[in-house]
């Protein structure tokens, strides 16, 4: 809840507090979540913010030590430099974009589906995102398993491509791809889910006037008819697509069940942090790390807000 | 009464029917289609494989070249994983115990909890308002993955490491729930809450008996979201909790399934039927609402 520290003395002030205090079952009403919110989600970004600039090991208290992180980050940590930021852009690149696109053309193509398959469809391609998590230990560890029992090795094996068993997720060249196709397949959910919703909303009336006004192609239809209408469903989607690669960071440590990854093939940042946050108890640095994504997150999402958010009047 | 058609007109009829729809339907269309079907048994590939592997009986899951599907089901691995207690020290009912109390419990709070807040932002008129709806817009693309150490660490200070509360307060904290309830009741006439106000109803029973129940495609929506988040999570049991009686589902299957190699196939196929049992809520759910997850999503966009 909200409340001035001190008495109102302008005029606004008073006319303000005045206001809050009629108002004040709306603030009971938002503050159990409120609570939560600034606990667990306001309370972690403004401390990691303020750790990123000490040196903490979790039992002595933090000490300030200015900038030093953010230069260890970029002259001192070989690993980060080396492996994390470009397996990182690459998966981000991959996950993030060419996974949009991948939902806006399955959405695309659904919504061009005769009505009765459309619920079917959606049902299968949402189902991975659902059970996401669960399937990465169950089925894609057993699927990329070592030896000929795993499926993968089995499959090449039989059809002659390969002579000996390959370590899938223990080889450096192999885990990172491996890491981005499991992320795809399970990256349709909610954000898919929108873009399709938003697509079935367009009214239909434009695709006629479309039509009247000489708007042949399907490919026309799509950007000056569908994309236009559907511009905050896109957003949303969009925002989904970065919460999505952020959330699937540590899928490498899952896969190869090691963190470090085998030769830092599969170290994403996410994993990274881990490694200095958990394992070695350099909390300072590892919570500067978490700075630097959060800052990387917010400048991304501000680029999609650009493109995508309705301006006024619009 | 119908007369009965026989099978074999009716499948003849049913190819007479299908070619004619073929021949009528665009070739855009069925490249369309072929293509959606190719996305759609990818998809579904590992988990019909799940499905399969759950059910396969021992020799099956150890036979080379490896099968896909299964040719003399049983229930053994099921049983078999509720008396998996050499991995852990307490038996499998506590941990499906503590999911089941944990994801009911967040999931209702969860949706109290968004409905009121949605109400405030949606109905009346306070100031912050707009910002902090901004704020809770902004919030939406937080992960909690990018702040884990210092979620953490408060957790850690709020003292309720190990408790019940470290596994429900955190998942309250969804902005999603308020956001995608919010924009679904924007939708909702203002003249409806302001022709109960005259009739002398307060904001708790507008809300509850008007605007709740015009909402509720949208409360199913954060209802699977909710449900989705805590019942697969196991960042919680990882960091949060110690003891392993305070521990869910997720992490007992993710502790059967490590170090697992397909050559350990004795657990293979209980992993399988764990994981099958963990998925099948999340189906059920999806299914039942999948209406008012589509609906809700026509208005989740951002303005």
């Amino acid at each position: 809840m909200q409340k001035p520290e001190r008495l109102p003395r302008g005029a606004k002030a008073r006319e303000t507090w005045k206001q809050m205090k009629e108002s004040w079952i709306a603030y009971v009403l938002i503050a159990p979540f409120m609570i939560c919110f600034c606990i667990f989600i306001v309370g972690p970004v403004l401390s990691a913010t303020v750790l990123s600039f000490t040196s903490y090991d979790s039992i002595q208290p933090p000490v300030f030590t200015g900038l030093d992180n953010f230069t260890k980050m970029l002259t001192k940590d070989v690993v980060l430099m080396k492996y994390v930021i470009p397996n990182t852009l690459l998966f981000a690149v991959v996950v993030g974009p060419v996974g949009y696109a991948l939902q806006f053309g399955l959405a695309w193509m659904i919504n061009k589906a005769p009505k009765k398959l459309k619920k079917p469809y959606i049902m299968a391609i949402y189902a991975p995102s659902i059970a996401g998590g669960v399937l990465i230990s169950v089925v894609w560890q057993v699927f990329f398993s070592s030896d000929r029992l795993g499926y993968l090795n089995d499959i090449l094996l039989n059809l002659g491509f390969i002579n000996t068993p390959v370590a899938w997720t223990q080889d450096k060249n192999w885990l990172l791809p491996i890491m981005m196709m499991v992320t795809l397949w399970s990256s349709m959910g909610v954000g898919f889910l929108s873009l399709f919703a938003g697509m079935q909303n367009v009214d239909e009336q434009l695709y006629e006037a479309g039509k009247i006004d000489g708007i042949q192609s399907p490919l026309l239809e799509l950007f000056y008819i569908t994309i236009p209408s559907m511009k905050p469903q896109m957003l949303f989607s969009a925002v989904m697509a970065i919460v999505n690669a952020l959330k699937s960071g540590s899928i490498g440590v899952q896969l190869s069940g090691q963190n470090p990854t085998p030769n830092y093939a599969g170290q994403l940042i996410q994993s990274h942090i881990e490694d200095y946050g958990f394992a070695r108890f350099d909390l300072g640095y590892a919570t500067s790390l978490s700075f630097m994504l959060l800052v990387v997150t917010y400048i991304l999402s501000r680029v999609c807000f650009r493109f995508l958010g309705t301006k006024e009047g619009e | 009464m119908q007369a009965k058609i026989p099978l074999r007109r009716k499948l003849h009829l049913g190819f007479r029917h299908m070619l004619y729809s073929l021949r009528h339907t665009r070739l855009s269309t069925v490249i369309i289609l072929i293509l959606l079907t190719a996305v759609a048994l990818v998809s579904l590939l590992p988990i019909v494989y799940v499905i399969c592997n759950a059910f396969k009986p021992l020799e099956e899951l150890f036979v080379y070249p490896p099968q896909f599907f299964v040719r003399n089901p049983t229930m053994q691995n099921f049983t078999d994983f509720m008396y998996a207690t050499d991995v852990s020290t307490v038996p499998f009912s506590r941990y499906l115990f503590n999911s089941v109390t944990v994801t009911l419990t967040t999931t209702a709070l969860t949706i109290v909890f968004s409905l009121c807040c949605a109400y405030a932002f949606s109905k009346l008129r306070f100031p912050g308002q707009r910002a902090l709806f901004d704020l809770i817009t902004i919030a939406l693309m937080f992960s909690p993955e990018a702040v884990v150490i210092t979620r953490y660490l408060i957790v850690n200070e709020l003292h309720i490491i190990d408790t019940f509360w470290a596994h429900i307060l955190p998942h309250l904290a969804l902005p999603m729930g308020v956001f995608l309830i919010k924009q679904f009741m924007d939708q909702v006439p203002d003249s409806l809450c302001e022709a109960a106000k005259i009739d002398g109803a307060n904001e708790i029973r507008i809300l509850w008996s008007i605007i709740t129940p015009a909402v509720l495609p949208a409360v199913g929506a954060v209802l699977i979201i909710a449900f989705q988040n805590v019942w697969g999570d196991i960042t919680t049991s990882n960091l949060y909790t110690v003891s392993e009686s305070m521990k869910a589902l997720p992490y007992f299957i993710n502790s059967l399934t490590s170090g697992l190699t397909a050559s350990s196939v004795a657990r293979k196929g209980a992993t399988a039927a764990a994981g099958l049992l963990m998925l099948l809520p999340n189906f059920i759910i999806f299914a039942v609402l999948q209406k008012s997850m589509i609906e809700t999503m026509v208005t989740s966009g951002i303005k």
